[in-house]
């Protein structure tokens, strides 16, 4: 069976993915430290503002307000036992906006990190982590999600977790890590090793990617680093509008419009096929960047080089993909017999 | 297994055995860096010195690492944890031969934010640096800060931030301390994957420190001001 995104990626080759929540909802009033979810229940018109932010701006698929929504997260404001209730309510607000709005987009539900450390390293058990997640995605298929996303993961055992919980689920369902760490995850992931962990699960996701990271010029080089795998999975680009900056009480982030719709440009041209922005990205944003790659025709495939001149430089000078590293192993003594 | 080793710790000369730690902290050999602190005790080695010239020092090396993206987050963990078992044993020593101390940090997330990987990452290589560390977990509003660093006499404030919904929280933070008159008191540190040196200056703090290891040499630089500025 295919679903709308399936149906959507055939039909058009690429899709305009939403903004930012966390910088749109600050704009529509939430305080530093307040739950994003528990708008869902108590404002539920500026969630549905929100979406509506990414859907006339021309987004073909926008995330749902529930990115703390595992009970791990929700644990933080009380709100654990209602881990259900907060996902299919903020999936059938937005339910609710894609059908009064007439055109066609898709509702993901979007999943975050526990913000634990898995074992063996940390102690988060892979048993209770699919079951977060499972609690989480049921919700959102329940209130009528079109697919789940998941997001910003480091760790590829929580991503595998998140895979296992959703095939339980029976969902269609896309997933991004984040790469911030000298081009890698927090955990040590290249984007290489991320496209062999993705096709080596079972419940795998119909699209992989990055999101988040450190700015939109080391997500390209990830996903250079995908697509320079082959990959027939398409492949996902959500960056950060530039970098933040604490601007008269706000936080903002210095990526212009006109910049974002080169980075979406670039992404296409790199081989992503869902573009969209992460923090920082506003509906201005998305409007440039819709603009762009409906008027702009595909261009060759930019390398590391093109990317630096239109959008800065790199945070690191490596990502781990790299054939022959200027970065030497430290030399040592002697090789333990089983380290 | 020690039995399975092509290596005897115990065989070791002293020169040796320092080196071979700083290679099993390195690999996050958690019953070898047990093993070994041991037979330096028993060597008579001071606490002092062990801890310094063979874990600090190994400790040192990861972070070097950490920080030139060779090691990421899982060896570090693992080479803090074999780091802490080595700890257990010096902690007490220490405190009855009267080691000189570092500094004393207070670190926590701020409210709203539960991601506190990074700062357990801070407090256990500032913790292996020799600085005291008091963790008060995630998700703290400003009277919890208030609060720790009275309580716990402490130099440093560390805090950290992971989301664009929470980073500005941490001016709250430092507004208050700021009206409460006790700003200048402390150092304060801030990080988290999104910030950048300058929003950290933005917001008022004394420094960004954009990892665990850089946040030890910008802890040890502060303090090393701070003595100087005492017996000037």
């Amino acid at each position: 069976m295919t679903n709308l995104l399936e149906t959507m990626l055939a039909d058009r080759g690429w899709l305009l993915g939403d903004g930012a929540t966390g910088t749109n909802l600050f704009n529509l009033g939430l305080e530093a430290g307040e739950a994003p979810e528990l708008w869902n229940f108590d404002e539920p018109g500026k969630i549905k503002a929100l979406y509506e932010g990414a859907i006339y701006a021309g987004s073909d698929i926008f995330l749902t307000n529930t990115f703390g929504g595992n009970a791990s997260r929700l644990k933080l404001h009380g709100l654990e036992k209602r881990v259900h209730e907060v996902n299919k309510v903020a999936a059938e607000i937005g339910r609710e906006a894609v059908d009064a709005s007439g055109r066609q987009v898709i509702v993901a539900g979007s999943m975050g990190p526990t913000g634990e450390i898995m074992q063996p390293v940390g102690t988060l058990s892979h048993a209770d982590a699919v079951e977060m997640f499972e609690e989480q995605a049921r919700g959102l298929v329940d209130g009528g999600a079109d697919v789940l996303w998941v997001e910003t993961i480091s760790a590829p055992e929580e991503f595998a977790a998140a895979a296992e919980a959703i095939g339980r689920v029976g969902a269609p369902w896309v997933g991004t890590m984040s790469f911030d760490t000298a081009g890698r995850t927090m955990m040590g992931l290249t984007s290489v090793n991320m496209v062999e962990m993705v096709d080596g699960l079972d419940h795998a996701p119909i699209a992989f990617g990055a999101n988040c990271g450190v700015g939109a010029s080391d997500l390209l080089r990830t996903v250079l680093g995908f697509s320079s795998t082959k990959t027939k999975r398409p492949i996902v680009a959500k960056g950060n509008a530039g970098i933040p900056k604490y601007v008269d009480g706000h936080i903002h982030y210095d990526g212009t419009p006109e910049l974002m719709a080169e980075y979406a440009l670039l992404a296409r041209d790199a081989g992503a096929m869902i573009i969209g922005g992460c923090c920082g990205t506003m509906p201005v944003h998305l409007e440039k960047m819709r603009a762009a790659l409906e008027n702009t025709a595909p261009r060759p495939r930019p390398d590391l080089e093109a990317i630096t001149q239109a959008l800065g430089g790199f945070s690191s000078p490596e990502d781990g993909t790299e054939a022959k590293s200027a970065i030497a192993p430290r030399e040592r003594r002697r090789r333990r017999s089983q380290a | 297994m020690s039995e399975e080793d092509d290596i005897v710790l115990s065989e070791l000369p002293d020169d040796e055995l320092v080196q071979q730690m700083h290679d099993d902290l390195y690999d996050g050999l958690a019953d070898e860096i047990l093993e070994a602190v041991n037979i330096l005790l028993e060597r008579k080695w001071e606490p002092y010195k062990i801890l310094t010239e063979a874990l600090v020092e190994g400790m040192r090396i990861v972070g070097i690492d950490f920080r030139d993206g060779i090691l990421f987050v899982p060896e570090v963990l693992l080479a803090a944890n074999a780091m802490k078992g080595g700890m257990k044993i010096l902690k007490p020593l220490l405190a009855e031969t009267g080691a000189p101390r570092l500094g004393k940090m207070v670190i926590g997330t701020v409210k709203g934010d539960i991601h506190d990987i990074g700062q357990n990452l801070v407090t256990m290589m500032m913790e292996g640096a020799g600085f005291e560390v008091m963790n008060i977990g995630i998700n703290n509003p400003v009277e919890n800060y208030v609060d720790a660093l009275k309580e716990f006499d402490a130099d440093i404030l560390g805090m950290s931030a992971l989301l664009t919904t929470t980073m500005p929280y941490m001016k709250v933070v430092i507004d208050t301390m700021k009206d409460l008159g006790i700003r200048d008191d402390y150092v304060i540190l801030v990080g988290g994957a999104p910030l950048n040196e300058e929003f950290g200056k933005a917001i008022g703090a004394d420094a960004y420190c954009r990892d665990a290891a850089v946040a030890v040499e910008t802890a040890k630089e502060f303090m090393g001001r701070k003595h100087n500025q005492l017996s000037a």
